[in-house]
């Protein structure tokens, strides 16, 4: 009986290494649980629909392998690995987040397989590493595109700062903010600290309120980030909330209400109010609304579909699906068209350099209202 | 600081306190009667939450209906939670009935994301609820009062139970000795039963405020209120009911006014909340107002 089933365990464990030969299995380190899964959801679809328009490269089917890292750095090293050893993907992509990607990017750069972050933009998330590529721009240019929107589009001269301190993301991007708006002449007249998972802003919020800044940036994800200012409305705060990538989602208005009437944000350039829209956001914004009726997709989704985008190519002008092949396809990758603007990476960067988008909550909805040039 | 912003802080403080004390005291009944700590405590809160989301906005129903619905549901989970998981485990040592609520409290966020989905949803707050009150230049949210002011009411009520009835009497005997108590004729199992009744319902009317208060509920939203009210009950002396409301509120105003007083210091709210918390347990190792052991219920 012993042998018997021994012989199934081999014919069977026979079976799934030679049909893994017809599939590239692509892993994500998907974050659809917990804070974060209001932009990782959105990154799913959009990578799901993006293997439903390129199905197959070299004539082989693309399987997407998701595992949650339930917004969680500790999570995203485990997912990583298991990706890796159980599941032998040829590339990784995602998690949503810099932390994150730093903890997933780090068995990746360890193990051989190149990854593609989606939506972190801290400069750390690639600095050093041979195997960690991204599809969005940095937070440096991030930090002075929203410093020179809110210093010389709206002429604020005096910002305050919340940020939370156990986020990577938020305390890079909170920087760079600060060290640009100053450098253009405003002053920072706030610069407070919370930590993930605080709920309770309001002795913050009084603080900064009571130090009467024209503006203040929050380098928050969105779940946070939508409560700061419902608590920062019943305050009776009266200066203009501003924000980054991680604060585009399109559920913002049901989430804040009428506390986020005329909440700014940077984010990538894409958006489905845009009015002038390249060749392949167009085709994505289409197929998105085949694909998923009613829903709203956003720069997240467009990041999602844009990261796979990437890797698919990369497999096509490597011609196999190995992953060291595919790593270095990417970086010899050159104005590839994707959703969010033309992709480069090099041996020195690989950071893509791409537009940055302004969009504005008007009348309780989103619009995209101004693009900002590297 | 000015008197405004200080009075603006005071308030903030005490809406917050009496969040924490609320959550603590559904763990200090508990540990006071069967000297165990309850984690599963902190995701019952949770379900309470839940529950009023679905009540008001899925099926739209009236507001304070979804209110009493939501915690007959989460009072109903908290008795299924002592049946299955602890009741089997009463004469085993303490550590499995420990080890038990962990596994509990595992269970029933990871049963939240599958049977709500891990993203997080937006509450409804009633707008009565939310309007501001302007008293010179600090603002009064009806909410923001109404908390404190449930919260002690309910604290009052409960120490009349424990004090006062029957049942209350049979609790605080428990907490001596189960087996004499048992033999005096007491139904033990029953007792213990409505002990986690009352500190579910609480922990259901606590999630709810906490969701109208920060409109968003998700399954992990438990862990940090429930992980500070934990704190909380021992700040206050564990086992004591009016030990875990003060508790609450010291840890409330701790966490506001050292961000009131030191700004530049807020990122390390939770570090003063934790050296005074240290320095409290050195000097009173019962806590606050633990002091008496045959006070604990």
């Amino acid at each position: 009986m012993k042998k018997f089933l021994l012989a199934v365990c081999v014919v069977l464990l026979a079976a799934g290494v030679s049909f893994g030969a017809d599939v590239i299995r692509i892993g994500v380190v998907a974050t659809v649980t917990g804070q974060n899964a209001f932009g990782g959801q959105l990154e799913l679809e959009g990578m799901q629909l993006a293997n439903k328009i390129y199905p197959e490269a070299l004539g082989k089917k693309i399987e997407l392998v998701v595992v949650d890292n339930k917004s969680d750095k500790v999570e995203s090293a485990t997912a990583a690995s298991r990706l890796i050893e159980n599941d032998k993907v040829a590339a990784l992509i995602g998690p949503y987040g810099s932390g994150p990607t730093m903890a997933a990017g780090e068995v990746a750069e360890v193990a051989g397989i190149p990854l593609m972050g989606t939506a972190c933009t801290n400069p750390l998330v690639t600095e050093g590493k041979k195997y960690i590529f991204r599809a969005c721009f940095i937070d440096p240019f991030q930090g002075e595109a929203a410093a020179n929107y809110a210093y010389k589009n709206l002429g604020y001269k005096k910002a305050a700062v919340l940020t939370d301190v156990a986020s990577d993301y938020a305390v890079g991007l909170a920087s760079f903010f600060k060290a640009n708006f100053a450098k253009l002449g405003g002053a920072i007249v706030a610069d407070l600290k919370y930590q993930s998972g605080d709920t309770d802003f309001t002795s913050q919020l009084t603080e900064i309120i009571g130090k009467e800044p024209d503006v203040l940036f929050i380098p928050a994800y969105f779940a946070e980030g939508a409560i700061i200012m419902k608590q920062g409305f019943e305050l009776g705060a009266k200066f203009r909330f501003m924000g980054g990538d991680a604060m585009d989602n399109p559920e913002i208005v049901t989430l804040g209400g009428e506390a986020v009437e005329g909440f700014l944000h940077t984010t990538f350039a894409y958006d489905p109010t845009m009015p002038e829209m390249n060749a392949e956001a167009k085709a994505f914004t289409e197929a998105w609304k085949q694909e998923y009726p009613g829903k709203e997709s956003n720069a997240n989704a467009a990041m999602g579909y844009d990261s796979y985008v990437l890797l698919y190519q990369a497999i096509l002008s490597a011609g196999k699906a190995e992953p060291q092949a595919i790593r270095d396809a990417l970086e010899n990758m050159k104005n590839v068209a994707t959703v969010t603007g033309l992709t480069s990476f090099s041996a020195e960067s690989h950071d893509p350099v791409k537009d940055a988008g302004i969009v504005e909550i008007k009348d309780g909805k989103k619009s995209y209202i101004y693009t900002i040039n590297p | 600081m000015n008197l405004n912003m200080f009075v603006q802080h005071f308030i903030n403080a005490l809406g917050l306190g009496s969040l924490y004390g609320l959550i603590a005291i559904g763990y200090t009944m508990v540990y006071g009667i069967l000297r165990l700590i309850n984690f599963a405590h902190g995701d019952i809160f949770m379900l309470g939450a839940y529950f009023v989301f679905f009540a008001t906005i899925q099926f739209k129903l009236p507001w304070e209906f979804g209110v009493s619905l939501a915690i007959a549901g989460a009072t109903l989970c908290g008795l299924l939670v002592d049946r299955i998981a602890y009741r089997p485990l009463r004469s085993a040592p303490r550590i499995s009935a420990l080890i038990s609520a962990i596994g509990v409290s595992f269970f029933l966020e990871n049963l939240a994301i599958v049977m709500f989905t891990g993203m997080p949803r937006a509450v409804l707050q009633p707008p009565w609820l939310m309007k501001p009150i302007l008293v010179g230049d600090v603002r009064l949210i009806p909410l923001g009062l109404m908390v404190p002011t449930i919260s002690f009411v309910l604290v009052s009520g409960l120490l009349w139970i424990v004090y006062r009835t029957r049942p209350g009497l049979a609790m605080r005997s428990i907490s001596h000795d189960i087996e004499t108590t048992r033999l005096m004729g007491v139904s033990v199992d029953r007792i213990i039963a409505l002990t986690f009744a009352l500190g579910s319902a609480l922990a259901a009317l606590a999630g709810i405020m906490w969701a109208l208060r920060y409109p968003r509920v998700e399954p992990f939203m438990g862990i940090f209120p429930g992980f500070k009210a934990f704190i909380a009950a021992v700040f206050g002396g564990i086992g004591s009911i009016p030990g875990a409301m003060v508790g609450g509120l010291a840890l409330g105003f701790v966490e506001i006014m050292s961000v009131a007083f030191f700004p530049n210091l807020s990122g390390y709210k939770d570090a003063f909340a934790f050296v005074l918390l240290i320095v409290i347990l050195l000097i009173r190792p019962t806590g606050l107002m633990g002091e008496k052991m045959e006070e604990k219920i």
